[in-house]
């Protein structure tokens, strides 16, 4: 009597929000409440020994107005964003596109290109931090070989967030460099033969096919770089703590400062606000106004 | 110009920043195998040591912090398995009463990850009595909307008939996920397995702010330690160290390179 063992409809549900039950319990413990949390502790003040927090209402964000370092960061944020999101998928889709190819050494470029996603961003940094080393590091006696002077590359405040930017290209582009490999993997061959045929030349090829055809991929690898680069932390505390002169403060490290260095719980709370604004942003691109086929389904 | 010229150029161009790209992690090896004298000159006929790696050794407990991170991702992955499993399949199966909703309050978590909460995170921790120990680094991330998206999707994929067959033959639920569901998607674990043991192992952020002590210090706060401490700036010292924690991940990376490369595609598309 096979039907008897076939759960009844209601039997289904309980059963399968019993199974879901553990999951939803640690998510709403560990991202839905805290998120309300923070928005709704922004509006109050940080509580002192005995005194409790009260409602301040906008306050926080009042002082964020005019907090020159909240600026810096979310200036250097956007910044960062704005460099090395187009350069870490440009660079993704032309090592993609060597690596594909016959070329001399692929196996040996793939390793190169794919091993710093690997390491622990932390190790990374440790290694990045020697290589920038004034007058000593690889990169100061390279400089001095060409006839350049040495750079003070962490020090000053011109070249620190672009020398960390540098770290973050050379971490994820190998990363996303799988994507887009695969997504050539996809593209029918047909349509290379057929630009043959008709003597395409290379940049046509690509413009023409390559280019429309991992669309799809690049947006992806677009959004994801994007959120990443304002969840950025690790390197700005292994490499600079913020300094020179905030030049690297970036909004997750501010949270993190504020909160553990500075004991702002509200003003923290406040901070991270804002940040799940720009992600609640992203997120909202990347369902509206992306195609949703592309992303999860 | 001629389409031969075009590609040598090109070539010549991967070349270029293939080197550049092995450059930091190949001087990074120079230093650590040399000793500190010949950490920045250059001379082929520099004596190979390993006395860095037993000076970085001896001077922190990474010892202590190796046992600390392979519990912590192992726990966090055995634990990671069990709940989305459950959830996933839930899910993946069954037409739920408001699943549709409950699906899409998981993925919030893909955006919103538990780094970004550190603040209230902590304050539940800490009601919770979790600060400072291995289940409290571990357990905002056990579970993960990443994973229960990756089985769902797989589990999906999985013929019902195989399903039906097994209850036929008096299987429960938790049965037949064992029996039938686990083996097949057994790729999907593997997949998931390697992208959440790189992720734990490489997270920083959040052990930072929990753990205190070397009880309970994950390798990568335990090189910042070690690298922001009182070593001096002996740098042939801070490269080893960072070569040995990132080592395991690296070798593991080199022998499995293609699992590896699959996985972390498998985990992305779909």
């Amino acid at each position: 009597m096979p039907e008897a063992h076939k759960p009844r409809p209601l039997n289904i549900h309980v059963q399968g929000w019993l199974l879901a039950l553990p999951a939803v319990v640690l998510l709403a413990a560990f991202t839905h409440i805290p998120a309300v949390a923070t928005v709704i502790d922004s509006f109050f003040s940080t509580p002192h020994g005995r005194r409790p927090a009260d409602f301040v209402g906008l306050a926080q964000y009042r002082n964020m107005l005019t907090d020159p370092v909240f600026w810096l960061a979310l200036r250097n944020n956007l910044l960062y964003a704005l460099i090395t999101v187009p350069v870490s998928v440009g660079l993704a889709l032309a090592m993609a596109l060597w690596v594909k190819d016959r070329i001399k050494g692929r196996a040996a470029l793939r390793l190169a290109f794919f091993t710093p996603t690997v390491l622990p961003m932390v190790a990374a940094a440790n290694i990045w931090i020697f290589f920038y080393t004034p007058d000593y590091g690889l990169l100061n006696q390279i400089m001095r070989a060409v006839g350049l002077g040495s750079v003070n590359w962490l020090g000053s405040v011109e070249t620190a967030l672009p020398a960390m930017m540098a770290v973050t290209v050379w971490k994820e582009s190998g990363f996303f460099m799988v994507f887009f490999l695969a997504a050539l993997q996809q593209v029918p061959p047909v349509l290379y033969e057929a630009a043959r045929m008709e003597n395409a030349s290379r940049w046509m090829v690509f413009r023409r096919i390559t280019w429309p055809l991992v669309m799809p991929t690049t947006l992806f690898v677009a959004v994801n770089a994007l959120i990443n680069a304002f969840r950025v932390v690790d390197q700005v505390i292994a490499m600079t703590g913020g300094g020179p002169n905030n030049a690297t403060t970036l909004l997750l490290f501010y949270i993190y400062q504020v909160a553990f260095s500075f004991w702002d719980t509200a003003y923290a709370a406040a901070l991270s606000t804002v940040l799940l604004s720009v992600l609640a942003l992203i997120s909202f691109l990347q369902f509206f106004l992306l195609d949703r086929k592309i992303h999860y389904r | 110009m001629s389409d031969r010229l075009t590609s040598s150029i090109s070539t010549a161009a991967a070349w270029i920043f293939g080197l550049i790209w092995a450059l930091p992690l190949l001087y990074a090896i120079w230093a650590a195998f040399h000793p500190s004298a010949y950490a920045t000159h250059f001379d082929l006929t520099a004596p190979l040591s390993l006395e860095n790696f037993t000076r970085a050794w001896a001077a922190a407990p990474f010892a202590r912090y190796f046992l600390n991170t392979t519990l912590l991702v192992l726990g966090i992955m055995a634990a990671q398995f069990v709940i989305c499993t459950l959830a996933a399949f839930g899910l993946a199966r069954w037409k739920l009463f408001g699943g549709e909703v409950l699906f899409a309050l998981i993925l919030v978590q893909l955006m919103v990850t538990p780094d970004v909460l550190i603040l209230e995170n902590y304050r539940t921790l800490r009601t919770l009595g979790l600060i400072d120990t291995l289940t409290g680094i571990g357990l905002p991330y056990v579970a993960s909307a990443f994973g229960i998206f990756l089985l769902r999707q797989s589990f999906k994929s999985i013929p019902k008939e195989l399903d039906d067959a097994a209850r036929v033959e008096g299987a429960n639920t938790l049965q037949t996920i064992w029996r039938v569901y686990l083996p097949l998607a057994r790729p999907i674990y593997v997949a998931y397995g390697l992208v959440s043991i790189s992720y734990h192992w490489n997270n920083f952020l959040w052990p930072l702010i929990v753990t205190n002590s070397t009880e309970t210090r994950p390798l990568t706060v335990g090189l910042q330690v070690f690298a922001s401490g009182d070593q001096g700036i002996d740098w042939s010292v801070i490269c080893a160290a960072a070569l040995m924690t990132s080592a395991p991940l690296l070798v593991a990376f080199l022998l499995f390179q293609r699992a590896f490369i699959q996985s972390f595609l498998r985990a992305g598309i779909r």
